[in-house]
């Protein structure tokens, strides 16, 4: 059922996508290709590329090499008024001197709508962001989560196949920001537009995306769905860039251990912090790869508690355990040794 | 020991003073220096007329000379800030949008002459204009016309002149206020598919009209009362306020008339700056 209403616009090609600002390559040819409907993050450091690949896509920076296409368009070259993409800016950018419906109307009177139309269509996107009795405001008399449902409204309005979203959410605080990502998810999916979402902030990308580019150094390290680039990442900056991770070095881990694992040098270990299990010392048993140590430090953090563990003189490790009532809880200063449950908890994986 | 003195010096109470105190020295000598000397004008203007102050403001102010002196006055005032207008709006906006040598360029051309002394200015102005004036002489040779236009000693040549003097004021009102558009509203209005043209004519001139606002009020109430190029570049006809005032003062040394025309030019400032309070936001262009 649900696939008949599965938009066939709104796909989005990179191929080979390069940016150089003098010297300084800042997107370092990119290949992508987002799927209409698709929800798409860039995740990345500040500096990684992701804010220059959305500007390229929008129209704002113009690609030194390659190709962006839109559906069967090429639009690598076209100013930003003839992509027909909606945009969301880092501030909003709403027009300070226009009424909510106002601003909302813009894209509606550029495209010479009728002015019966234009209010229609404007009241139908200002009631969707749930704004109807707001709009005869100016935005400074709005709080800044309105303020976003304004720039939301005005980027939908006219229905784009696509819509851009730069950091919308950065200005807002975090309860407020975890309401908005939801409503912007119930957006996307009920109008079925394809959004390409760029954000320095993980748990936003991991909670509102289909899949997730992640990008450092004008490259994308990886991309994939969350939950995918979450468990196996592919190397090192993934692992530590979405999601807390336990990096363990060649050079860090006994022989034994090593020849046990089946690790190489310049490979690392990885295991999540939630994977790891923590047993009394005495309590493991003997056939299991054991690993040893003393518990540094514990962090009440509502619903986790988080141990950090010296495994030896430079490594250290955390593990977190949820805060439930059967599990076994430690103090500093206890013996304690980390495993984990099952096989694919602890891979290895590459620095780059 | 010279610690112990500068602690005692810093702690609190000593030199602690609320910056609004600073103004008082500056009143003092607009109270003394502006304030003081044009009351006493007029006091004394008032008492030394033989017969009725009263009615001779009456008489002044409704007499043929002083009511086609008073709208020449606001008549090319209003001319050369619609001029200013329309030949800063260009400059601001330019600057605005260029790289920094550019930037510097501009700035220098527009605000050098400003340093530079009015009458020389003026004088220039009559060397391009003059019949045998650079412009006239180019016409001429390109054939265009065959006798020298009248550039000067009339009222184009009044208009061009103050114009010129007073369009840096333009410039840089207009300026501060265009840097303060955020020109990712710009960049939003082409993102949803507005033109350039349209983007201008929606987005940005209307947020740059607290900048017309203050420029035009500003350089208005300069306009009105000028003096020294209208002076040298008009012709007979062209007497401005602030000419007859200096007519009266300085060759038919009636004193109590050209009292009456500085009230009635200072009232008429007022009232502007009246409009200039009212219509533009103070505390924003002191950067509050």
């Amino acid at each position: 059922m649900v696939a008949e209403f599965v938009n066939r616009r709104g796909s989005i090609r990179f191929r080979n996508i390069t940016k150089k600002y003098g010297d300084l390559t800042v997107v370092d040819g990119i290949d992508l290709d987002i799927k209409p409907g698709e929800f798409f993050s860039l995740l990345g450091p500040s500096g990684s590329g992701k804010t220059t690949t959305l500007m390229m896509l929008a129209g704002f920076a113009v690609p030194d090499a390659g190709q962006i296409m839109l559906d069967d368009r090429d639009i690598s070259r076209l100013s930003p008024q003839e992509r027909n993409l909606g945009m969301v800016f880092q501030n909003y950018a709403l027009f300070p001197h226009m009424s909510v419906l106002e601003n909302v109307m813009f894209p509606l009177k550029v495209r010479k709508f009728s002015s019966k139309d234009c209010l229609e269509r404007a009241q139908w996107a200002i009631d969707l962001v749930r704004l109807s009795k707001f709009s005869k405001r100016l935005p400074k008399e709005l709080s800044g989560g309105q303020q976003q449902r304004v720039a939301l409204a005005r980027a939908v309005v006219f229905h784009p196949e696509v819509v851009l979203m730069d950091e919308p959410l950065g200005a807002l605080d975090k309860n407020l920001r975890y309401q908005m990502q939801m409503e912007i998810k119930e957006l996307q999916r009920k109008l079925n537009m394809t959004v390409v979402f760029v954000t320095h902030d993980q748990e936003e990308a991991m909670n509102m995306s289909d899949r997730i580019a992640i990008m450092n150094n004008g490259r994308i390290e990886q991309l994939g769905a969350p939950k995918e680039v979450y468990e196996s990442p592919r190397n090192v900056f993934a692992a530590g860039f979405l999601g807390e991770a336990n990096i363990l070095d060649f050079e860090d881990l006994h022989a034994n251990f090593r020849r046990h694992m089946g690790l190489n040098p310049g490979e690392c270990l990885f295991i999540r912090p939630e994977r790891v299990v923590l047993a009394a010392s005495s309590e493991v048993p003997a056939d299991r790869p054991r690993l040893g140590g003393e518990v540094l430090n514990v962090s009440f953090l509502g619903n986790i508690v988080r141990y950090q563990i010296q495994l030896s003189e430079t490594v250290r490790i955390y593990a977190d355990s949820t805060n439930l009532s059967d599990a076994q809880a430690f103090s500093v200063g206890d013996r304690v040794s980390v495993g984990w449950k099952r096989p694919e908890d602890i891979r290895i994986i590459h620095h780059d | 020991m010279t610690e112990a003195i500068m602690r005692r010096r810093v702690g609190p109470g000593r030199f602690q003073m609320k910056s609004e105190n600073l103004i008082y020295p500056v009143l003092a000598f607009l109270l003394v220096f502006f304030i003081l000397p044009i009351a006493w004008f007029f006091i004394k203007s008032a008492l030394d007329y033989e017969g009725n102050f009263a009615a001779m403001l009456l008489e002044t102010f409704t007499s043929p000379l002083f009511i086609t002196v008073a709208w020449k006055t606001i008549w090319i005032s209003l001319l050369v800030t619609l001029f200013a207008l329309a030949a800063a709006y260009p400059i601001a906006y330019s600057l605005t949008r260029s790289s920094s040598f550019t930037f510097t360029l501009i700035i220098i051309c527009v605000i050098v002459p400003y340093f530079t002394s009015i009458i020389v200015r003026t004088y220039s102005w009559m060397i391009i204009l003059g019949t045998k004036g650079i412009i006239n002489e180019f016409l001429i040779y390109v054939g265009v016309i065959d006798k020298p236009l009248n550039l000067m000693y009339n009222m184009v040549g009044v208009v061009i002149g103050m114009t010129y003097v007073l369009l840096p004021y333009f410039v840089l009102t207009l300026f501060a206020t265009m840097k303060s558009i955020d020109v990712w509203l710009l960049q939003a209005g082409r993102s949803m598919g507005a033109s350039n043209f349209y983007v201008f004519r929606k987005v940005f001139f209307p947020l740059s009209m607290p900048g017309i606002v203050s420029g035009f009020l500003i350089v208005y109430i300069l306009a009105a009362g000028f003096f020294v190029t209208p002076a040298l570049m008009g012709g007979p006809n062209d007497v401005m306020m602030a000419m007859l005032i200096q007519r009266n003062i300085e060759v038919t040394l009636d004193w109590p008339l050209a009292s009456a025309l500085s009230l009635f030019l200072l009232v008429v400032t007022l009232i502007i700056y009246a409009f200039y309070c009212k219509y533009t936001d103070m505390d924003k262009m002191l950067g509050k």
